[in-house]
C-alpha cells in the first residue's frame, strides 16, 4: 500500500514525462488520416489495427520508467531487503504503470475512434479489447523491464524483445473489432484475451520478481 | 554467539575469482572492517552477505541459520547501506524516510524523523526534493536509517564515509560505537582510516588477476 501511494505521488510529480507517450499516441493516430487520405472506408478498415499498434508502441515508451529509477537510485535494493514481498510489490508497480500510462490512452480512445471513422459497435468492441488486453502489456512488459534494467540503454532491446510477444494479443484484438464491424459475435476473441490476461496476472509477478533478482548481479 | 558467520565463501564476477574459501564470523558487539584495493571484491562480498546476490559457493549464516532459509527474519534484523543510497531524487527527505520505515515495518512518528534530520544537520531541508541537496547531504538523509532501526542485529555499511564532512563522520562513528556497545554487529568497508574507538577485527581482500 505504501508503494502504491509513493508511486502515484511520484507519477504526479513527473507528469511531464507521463504526457509524452500520450501525445505520441495521439500524433501517430492522427498521422494516418493524413497519410492514407480521409476515405471513411479505408480508415474504418485500418482503424482498429492502428489504434492497437499505437497503444502498444506508446506503452513501450513509458515502460522503462517502471523500474529504471528505483534500480538506479538503489530503492530496489532496499525493497529486496525489506519484509515486503517482492512479487506483491512488483504487482503494485505494474498497476501504477497501467493506471498512469495506459488508462489515459483508453480514455482518449473515443476521440481517436472518431478520427478513424469507427462505427459505434466497433468502438465498443475496441474498448473491451483495450480494457482486457492492455494490462497484459504492462504485466509482460514488466518482466522484460526487470531483465533489462541492469543494462543501460535497454530501450530498443526492450521493444525487440516485447513486440513479437504481443503479436497474438494484437491478432485477437483486431479480429474482435473486425467481427464487431460485421455485426458478428466476438465473445470468443474476448475470452481468449481474458484468459491470457488472467494467466499472466497469476504468473507474471513471480517472473518479474525473479527477473529483478537476477538483475542485481 | 555469532550473528553472522560465513563458511567457504567464493565469489566469481565476470570470470574473475574475487576470493575463495573465505571463513569468518562476526559476534554480537563485533566490528568487522573489510579492507582491500579497488576491485578486490569488497562490495561484492557485502552484497552476498546482505543476501542481494547468491554466492558461487559457500554459505552465509545468520544466528546459525542459512540466510536463504530465513530471508524474512534476516532482513528484519539487517540494515544495509550500499553505494546506491536508495533515496528517490524527486521525493523529499521526510517522504523518503517515511516510506522506508513503512517498507521495513519500523513504526516511527514524523516528529522523530524531523528530530533525527535535525541531529544530522539538515534543518530546513526536510521538505524539498532530495535532488536539490548536495552529495553529502543526500548521504546524511540515507544514513538516518541507522537512527531508526536500532533494534536491528546487524548493520552492513559499504563505504559509509564517502562524501561526508568530518562532523558527519564523527556523528556516524558515534552512532556505530553506540550500536556496537548495545550488542549489535557491524560489517563495514572504508578507504579512510576508521575513527572508531572500539576493538576491530580486520579482513583484507587481495586483488587477484
Amino acid at each position: 500500500m505504501a508503494i502504491l501511494k509513493r508511486d502515484l505521488a511520484l507519477a504526479y510529480r513527473q507528469r511531464a514525462e507521463l504526457m509524452q507517450p500520450m501525445l505520441f499516441f495521439i500524433l501517430v493516430i492522427s498521422l494516418f488520416p493524413l497519410a492514407v487520405g480521409p476515405e471513411p472506408k479505408t480508415l474504418q478498415l485500418i482503424g482498429p489495427g492502428v489504434i492497437w499498434v499505437a497503444a502498444i508502441l506508446s506503452s513501450l515508451l513509458g515502460l522503462e520508467r517502471l523500474f529504471r529509477d528505483d534500480f538506479q537510485d538503489g530503492s530496489l535494493e532496499q525493497l529486496m531487503l525489506s519484509s515486503t514481498s517482492l512479487p506483491a510489490a512488483a504487482l503494485v508497480k505494474v498497476l501504477v504503470h497501467w493506471l498512469t500510462s495506459i488508462l489515459p490512452l483508453i480514455i482518449l480512445s473515443p476521440l481517436l475512434a472518431l478520427f478513424l471513422h469507427l462505427s459505434e459497435p466497433m468502438y465498443w468492441a475496441l474498448l473491451k479489447t483495450l480494457l482486457l488486453g492492455t494490462p497484459l502489456l504492462s504485466l509482460i512488459g514488466a518482466i522484460a523491464v526487470g531483465l533489462t534494467v541492469g543494462l543501460n540503454r535497454g530501450g530498443v532491446l526492450l521493444a525487440l524483445l516485447l513486440l513479437p510477444v504481443f503479436i497474438p494479443l494484437l491478432i485477437f484484438a483486431t479480429s474482435a473489432v473486425e467481427s464487431a464491424s460485421m455485426q458478428l459475435q466476438y465473445t470468443a476473441q474476448l475470452a481468449i484475451i481474458g484468459a491470457m490476461f488472467l494467466f499472466s496476472l497469476a504468473l507474471a509477478p513471480f517472473a518479474i520478481a525473479y527477473a529483478l533478482r537476477v538483475s542485481q548481479t | 554467539m555469532a550473528v553472522l558467520s560465513v563458511t567457504n565463501l567464493s565469489v566469481v564476477k565476470r570470470d574473475r575469482l574475487l576470493f575463495e574459501n573465505l571463513n569468518f564470523a562476526v559476534k554480537q558487539g563485533g566490528l568487522l572492517y573489510v579492507k582491500g584495493q579497488n576491485g578486490a571484491g569488497k562490495t561484492s562480498m557485502l552484497r552476498v552477505l546482505a543476501g542481494l546476490v547468491a554466492a558461487d559457493s559457500g554459505e552465509v549464516y545468520f544466528s546459525q541459520q542459512n540466510i536463504q532459509d530465513c530471508r524474512e527474519n534476516y532482513h528484519q534484523n539487517l540494515v544495509y547501506f550500499g553505494h546506491k543510497l536508495g533515496i528517490n531524487q524527486t521525493l523529499s527527505a521526510v517522504e523518503n524516510l517515511q516510506f522506508w520505515c513503512k517498507q521495513h515495518l519500523v513504526s516511527i512518528s514524523v516528529d522523530t524523523i524531523y528530530d533525527t534530520l535535525a541531529q544530522l544537520n539538515l534543518v530546513g531541508l526536510e521538505d524539498i526534493p532530495v535532488a536539490n541537496l548536495s552529495a553529502g547531504q543526500q548521504r546524511r538523509v540515507a544514513l538516518a536509517r541507522f537512527w531508526f532501526k536500532r533494534d536491528a542485529k546487524l548493520w552492513i555499511l559499504d563505504e559509509p564515509f564517502t562524501a561526508l564532512d568530518t562532523q558527519g563522520i564523527d556523528l556516524l562513528s558515534n552512532q556505530i560505537t553506540q550500536f556496537l556497545s548495545g550488542g549489535g554487529a557491524v560489517v563495514m568497508t572504508s578507504h579512510q582510516a576508521l575513527r572508531i574507538d572500539y576493538p576491530t577485527d580486520e579482513l583484507t581482500l587481495e586483488y587477484r588477476i
